[in-house]
């Protein structure tokens, strides 16, 4: 069987929600049922058979070709399966999936991982604001899982995370790690300002030193055990992290404003 | 007396068995800057009544890649193993210098390690989850004790047991020692008595009411003329070595080695019967035939 394919027809000036599109929701169904469901397009709808062309039988495995940074949603809520995006993805690729793998060779919008509980997505571009937060209203982001971006992320990267990793190969906007809750956020290129930020607990594991505010301390240089055992969870991933072998880090804590014990350790390379 | 047929290298070896009871078990690994602190830990981990064998880790074994011990321990109910487990912890884990802790075993019922030991921390601890497992940092003097936060809690079996009849105190010593040399290669066993040899084998119950086992006169050289002894006229010593293991399989092994290299050293060594701990069935359902055993055949 050959995977589920969803080639874009035409370029679209509106967002589509492409929630509907998921391993899960089109388990089952034929070609013909799966061209009739309807999409979210600013306030009309529009078939999926309008918008795409569809190939293709295994509903396991999802493939978007063309694909825009017009296709939002896509892979929310997802529990099994694997979607490939040819191209870009749009805002909230991946939002509050459980536990499936997503593959965006493109570059994805804001809210990318947002409310992720488990899973792996990997992004080959860049991402965009409030990576791995929660969405509106909620007061906690991720939850699980694990993030791998090859290129830049947005502001707020992490925002409120509580638990998964996120490693980014690439630099991040200002204000990452802000409101961390836990979990682990690695940055191989360079963060922006407030690096940080009210955080909570957690960890930042950065390779270049950041420009901290007054309430981040430095606590030291030190040989911390437990990274030999996150290094080699990183041996798991197709990434740059994988390599990494050096246990000697600086550690910061904070953000004391928020009476927080989260940690910045930045290797000493 | 019962002594029968079977003879290995002059040896004789009785048809009885051993009687084994149900414990519980669980496997801890740890780890330090070198084996040698290593060994410290494990050693004050173990301690008084569940004496381990140790069994050295290299770095590319554990799971934070340090040299490492992987330690068993047993006990006869969960309740007293999750007990003795968490107050072991923190008296010899978390206060040997560079030493961290990790579930050597898993299992369905999984017990604390570092789960309650982490308010050592005062706040300051962290908790890590890494490839679906929890782990604790702790900060301590030295740095972080880090350690893993439950451990796997596993059915065992304990009192597998063999004795060496010998000629004297030091042929039956040294007989003891050469068995428990060998015993120690076999993995998933213990032998938890000092050195692996226990001098005070005990029968079931006692004439005080408050004893619930007592000193094992049938085989004490000293009480031949006094009570129905076990022991003929030139046996001066018996040591007995106690095996508690994972499985029965695995006790019936290691009895088989130590009985195996006993037998190696022949009749002149002094040794001239090798028999066991034969309760009648009053201490538990799990029986190790010395002759099975042997032969291989045991199960």
């Amino acid at each position: 069987m050959s995977a589920l394919t969803f080639t874009l027809k035409t370029a679209q000036q509106q967002s589509i929600d492409c929630s509907a599109l998921t391993p899960d929701s089109l388990s089952g169904k034929s070609i013909d049922e799966i061209g009739a469901i309807k999409l979210g397009t600013g306030k009309n709808t529009l078939r999926v058979s309008d918008a795409f062309d569809i190939s293709g039988s295994d509903t396991q495995q999802l493939v978007f070709k063309n694909a825009t940074g017009k296709l939002d949603y896509i892979g929310a809520n997802m529990a099994s399966g694997s979607i490939t995006i040819e191209g870009d993805a749009g805002a909230y690729l991946g939002l509050g999936m459980k536990n499936a793998t997503i593959l965006c060779k493109g570059s994805a919008g804001a809210f990318a991982a947002c409310s992720m509980r488990g899973g792996l997505l990997t992004i080959n571009g860049n991402a965009g604001d409030f990576l791995g937060a929660g969405s509106e209203g909620l007061r906690k982001g991720m939850l699980g899982g694990t993030v791998i971006v090859k290129g830049n992320t947005g502001d707020r990267t992490g925002d409120q995370m509580r638990r998964g990793l996120i490693l980014i190969e690439g630099n991040t906007g200002d204000y990452c790690g802000s409101r961390m809750i836990a979990g682990t956020i690695g940055v191989l290129g360079n963060t922006g300002a407030y690096t940080g930020f009210n955080m909570h607990r957690g960890t930042l594991l950065l390779t270049t030193q950041p420009k901290l505010h007054a309430t981040i301390q430095d606590c030291g240089m030190h040989t911390l055990p437990f990274l030999n055992l996150l290094f080699k969870s990183f041996s798991n991933y197709d990434s740059e992290f994988s390599k990494l072998s050096n246990q000697r880090v600086q550690r910061f804590v904070g953000d004391l404003a928020y009476n927080g014990n989260g940690e910045i350790l930045v290797l000493n390379n | 007396m019962q002594i029968n047929s079977m003879q290995i290298n002059g040896i004789h070896i009785d048809d009885t068995f051993a009687e084994a009871f149900n414990m519980r078990g669980t496997r801890i690994i740890i780890t330090a800057q070198n084996h040698k602190w290593a060994y410290h830990a494990a050693n004050a981990m173990t301690g008084f009544a569940t004496s381990v064998i140790g069994c050295e880790m290299t770095a590319d074994e554990t799971p934070d890649g340090r040299p490492g011990i992987s330690i068993l321990m047993f006990a006869m109910g969960s309740k007293v193993l999750m007990q003795q487990l968490e107050t072991r912890m923190g008296q010899c884990i978390l206060t040997c210098p560079t030493a961290a802790a990790f579930a050597g075993i898993t299992s369905e019922d999984m017990i604390s390690l570092g789960k309650h030991l982490r308010y050592f921390g005062d706040g300051y601890q962290t908790s890590k989850l890494i490839a679906g497992k929890r782990y604790w940092r702790i900060p301590v003097m030295d740095g972080e004790f880090l350690t893993e936060e439950t451990t796997g809690m596993v059915r065992a079996i304990g009192g597998g047991n063999f004795l060496i009849l010998a000629t004297s105190q030091p042929a039956a010593l040294a007989a003891a020692e050469t068995a428990i040399d060998a015993m120690k290669k076999v993995p998933n066993v213990i032998m938890p008595f000092p050195g692996g040899v226990v001098r005070s084998g005990s029968k079931v119950g006692s004439k005080y009411k408050t004893m619930f086992a007592s000193t094992n006169d049938a085989f004490c050289p000293t009480l031949k003329g006094v009570v129905n002894s076990e022991l003929s006229p030139d046996i001066e010593s018996v040591m007995e070595i106690v095996i508690d293991g994972l499985t029965f399989d695995d006790i019936a092994e290691s009895m088989k080695v130590g009985i195996e290299a006993i037998c190696a050293l022949g009749a002149n060594s002094g040794v001239k019967r090798i028999s066991a701990g034969n309760y009648g069935g009053k201490l538990g359902p799990h029986l190790f035939k010395l002759h099975d055993i042997l032969k291989g055949s045991a199960a």
